[in-house]
């Protein structure tokens, strides 16, 4: 099972939970999974997000593998300028 | 000379050249130098239309009619467009730059709808014959206005009687959540550890208040667009943008168009900085084009660059940070409230997640508020949102060193990041260059030269994540051999010479050979923006895979013609090469061979890279500053800078350092002399560059550059993104530089000379 840890205000949208075990193995399974567990944060994963897998951050993206040990952060979208 | 051109990340391209990491001839050189470079305002089409824009003269009022009637009957004038010409939007967010954007608040910012919410707020635009014309035209609209109270000042801003500038702004990111709107758009939070306790185990805590004034990108060249849109719809727009693919997006969105006819063209560009990544005149033009049925060519004046445009934030940041006796970082708490201009949307979030990034700790908590006021809507700036947030934790860590009595990098150095190092935002670091960055800079000349009275040194290190993102480019085999490269990402600092590079190594033919050029949006797949220091990491990822289907290719070819089986052959220095026995039998055959009889071999050769690249590396930089001091008057001159930070690998070194020197001077002009001055009434008083003090080449002293290279494993070259790092340790470099020149925190930037003379006359110490 993946360690998925919300980062920011997402928590507000589990009732303050920001961590979870999952067995997602893909970015695509971890967005559905949480949304499942947590509606209310479907919209905010589908409008975008920043996924850390084991310290890669990756962006856009729904096919990256995730690990059964992995350990994954849900960011804020980042870009620059 | 390596046997074959790769590096520690397992790439090899098969050629034994290496361009890459050399200090090749720029492409757009001979051009820019002669004048000969087409910028945004270079363009023209015949029969084409002047289109100027009239702008709201107050900060905050309600538009209660506009009577375009007197305009649209002055003879000479071919359209006139207003609010009625942009139909409304809903709420919807989408990535744009560094921040979310809504389009419902980019339709009112591109044209004032219900208010105008900042002075040089679009009301109205025309086109005419004339340039003459066109400004007779605006005074002939008749705005009728219902003024409001405003507020400029984001503290203010924040206040539950503050003036309100939108009736349906509720504050997200609080429980429970609010019954009333207000001007506090968002709040956002970081929080990892607990901080609490971590307070609990310093021995020392320092907290301080700081504030930072708005600045702009500061561009050379204002914004520019022509449009022309055909009786069938077909629309050309020509426009100065960091991103073409995102204004077609935006027009054909705002305007109803498919953007299958909307092509764009990205002119050169005179410098960005994260402020052309939005859209202006470019809705504007095609709307008066679409009305006049003529093309339409529209330029900002340098006041309405200043007063329309989009800076980056003011803001104010307090800071408290714990350290144990002996240095190391046990806590570290920020509360951050930035300006966002008059729609939310400011850079709070990495500001938010950047403050702590180049320490290793365990606690840390940020807080930050989004605020919205009368001032323009804030666009990106390099590293948006950072080097506010790190400025003021660098002024912190600098005030713990002295107050421990420890020296400024070596504190620095006992609680860099490093790999391994939990981010203050959460994931793991990979492979960084934090600590390379500051041993780098210890041991230059520059840290050991002593000082005289009123000079002072300081240090700062500074953070940016880089990105990557949707990228596409090919590469064309021509057919004497030469390459033609296409890419879809404005090149702003050196994106062609780069890809060059990387071209050339990869198919192993000569940098002079490869002839790189941006297409516009009909002619390469879509390309997101350039910016978040992603063209040249994702552009060059993109020429690998192309330079892939050519080798590919050639060698299935190459393959048929000798009757070979793959295993047989090889890609190696620009040609297929048999192998073995083979090697005998046939002779190496070159691209330019491959090229002259392609026809006989299958058709035109070329490859295309289209990709969504992920793996971008963090990059960290460490300044060093001397600066000195007038008592008599407070000015402060630069005396020497060194820059260190992590490029994972330079493609092309020279404009990698042209990076790190940009970005410094840009710094300096922010931490010294840089602002936005507003009067009571709410209108800006320093729109042009005479009284908006950017630093200009006489200003500051050769800015010294150390390329450190870690490399980035995730990029077959090992590149990391280079533009937005150079500018987060500048404010507090100088800050620290000034207190140590002074013994006076300043805490309030810019540091222009009054203020330093104020305070030094506060302490009675303003004599030499």
């Amino acid at each position: 099972m993946a360690r998925v840890v919300l980062i920011g205000n997402l928590a507000q949208l589990t009732g303050g939970v920001a961590e979870f075990q999952l067995s997602a193995t893909s970015v695509k399974q971890l967005f559905q999974q949480l949304a499942e567990l947590h509606p209310a944060l479907g919209p905010h994963l589908q409008e975008g997000v920043a996924v850390a897998i084991d310290g890669q951050i990756y962006q856009d993206t729904l096919f990256e593998p995730i690990g059964p040990d992995s350990e994954v952060f849900v960011l804020p979208q980042i870009a620059g300028g | 000379m390596a046997e074959t051109n790769g590096h520690a990340n397992g790439h090899t391209n098969g050629n034994t050249q290496g361009f890459v990491g050399t200090r090749q001839i720029r492409p757009d050189g001979v051009d820019k130098v002669t004048g000969r470079a087409r910028f945004g305002a270079d363009f023209n089409l015949p029969g084409q239309l002047i289109g100027r824009v009239l702008r709201s003269p107050h900060p905050h009022a309600r538009i209660v009619s506009i009577d375009t009637s007197k305009a649209e009957a002055l003879p000479g004038v071919k359209a006139v467009i207003t609010r009625e010409d942009f139909g409304d939007q809903p709420s919807e967010f989408i990535p744009a730059g560094e921040m979310m954007m809504n389009y419902k608040d980019v339709v009112r910012n591109v044209m004032a709808r219900e208010k105008v919410l900042y002075e040089g707020h679009a009301v109205a635009a025309v086109a005419a014959t004339t340039t003459a014309i066109a400004r007779r035209a605006l005074k002939l609209i008749d705005v009728k206005y219902e003024v409001l109270p405003h507020v400029i000042d984001v503290v203010e801003a924040m206040r539950p009687d503050a003036p309100l500038l939108h009736d349906d702004l509720f504050t997200v990111g609080v429980e429970p959540k609010p019954e009333k709107p207000s001007n506090i758009a968002k709040r956002v939070e970081i929080k990892v550890g607990d901080v609490d306790a971590g307070f609990k185990k310093a021995d020392l805590i320092v907290e301080r208040e700081f504030k930072t004034a708005p600045v702009h990108q500061g561009y050379i060249e204002p914004h520019a667009a022509l449009a022309t849109v055909s009786e069938d719809g077909a629309t050309e727009l020509w426009t100065t943008t960091q991103g073409h693919f995102i204004v077609r997006a935006h027009c054909a969105r705002l305007l109803g168009l498919d953007m299958g006819k909307v092509r764009v063209t990205a002119t050169e560009i005179g410098g960005g900085f994260g402020g052309k990544t939005v859209v202006y005149l470019e809705p504007l033009a095609i709307a008066l084009s679409r009305k006049a049925k003529r093309p339409v060519k529209m330029v900002m004046s340098r006041e309405e660059v200043f007063k329309a445009s989009g800076p980056t934030s003011g803001a104010t940041v307090r800071v408290k940070m714990g350290a144990t006796r002996d240095g190391k970082f046990v806590a570290g708490f920020a509360e951050l409230k930035y300006q966002a201009g008059a729609f939310q949307g400011s850079p709070v979030q990495p500001g938010t997640m950047c403050a702590y990034a180049p320490y290793d700790m365990e606690n840390v908590h940020v807080i930050g508020y989004d605020v919205v006021s009368n001032r323009p809507k804030v666009a990106a700036y390099r590293a948006p949102g950072a080097p506010i947030s790190e400025y003021a934790v660098e002024s912190v860590v600098d005030e713990i060193a002295k107050k421990l009595g420890l020296d400024p990098i070596e504190l620095r150095m006992m609680n860099a990041a490093h790999e391994g190092t939990k981010a203050a935002y959460g994931p793991k670091f990979g492979p960084i260059g934090l600590e390379e960055t500051l041993n780098s800079i210890k041991k230059t000349e520059h840290w050991n030269t002593p000082l005289r009275k009123w000079q002072g040194r300081g240090v700062a290190s500074g953070f940016w994540f880089n990105i990557g993102g949707e990228t596409s480019v090919s590469l064309t085999v021509n057919e004497d051999g030469t390459i033609s490269l296409m890419a879809g990402t404005p090149d702003i600092g050196g994106l062609r010479a780069a890809l060059s590079s990387v071209a050339a190594d990869e198919l192993g033919v000569p940098y002079d050979k490869v002839r790189p050029i941006i297409g516009d949006t009909g002619s390469v797949s879509f390309n997101f923006l350039t910016g978040g220091s992603r063209s040249a990491f994702s552009g060059s990822m993109a020429i690998v895979e192309a330079a892939k289907q050519i080798k590919s290719e050639l060698i299935a070819r190459a393959c048929k013609l000798w009757e070979a089986k793959p295993d047989q052959v090889e890609f190696k220095d620009g040609a297929v090469r048999p192998l073995g026995a083979l090697a005998e039998k046939v002779k190496p055959m070159t691209i330019a061979e491959f090229a002259k009889i392609s026809g006989k071999l299958g058709g035109p050769i070329g490859g295309v890279g289209r990709i969504n690249a992920q793996g971008a590396g963090p990059s960290f930089g460490t300044h060093l500053v001397d600066l000195e001091v007038d008592p008599e008057t407070g000015r402060t001159t630069i005396l020497r800078y060194t820059v260190a930070q992590d490029a994972g690998r330079a493609l092309h070194p020279a404009y990698v350092e042209g990076q790190f020197q940009g970005g410094a001077v840009q710094g300096i002009g922010w931490a010294l002399n840089e602002e936005y001055i507003y009067g009571e009434d709410g209108k800006l008083q320093n729109a042009g560059f005479l009284d908006y003090r950017m630093p200009v080449a006489s200003d500051v002293p050769m800015i010294d550059a150390i390329l450190v290279e870690v490399g980035n494993p995730k990029h077959p070259y090992g590149v990391r993104g280079v533009g937005e790092t150079p500018i987060v340790p500048p404010l507090g470099a100088i800050a620290n530089a000034m207190e140590n020149a002074t013994g006076i925190r300043f805490t309030e930037l810019p540091m222009s000379p009054p203020k330093v003379l104020k305070a030094l006359q506060e302490q009675g110490r303003n004599k030499p």
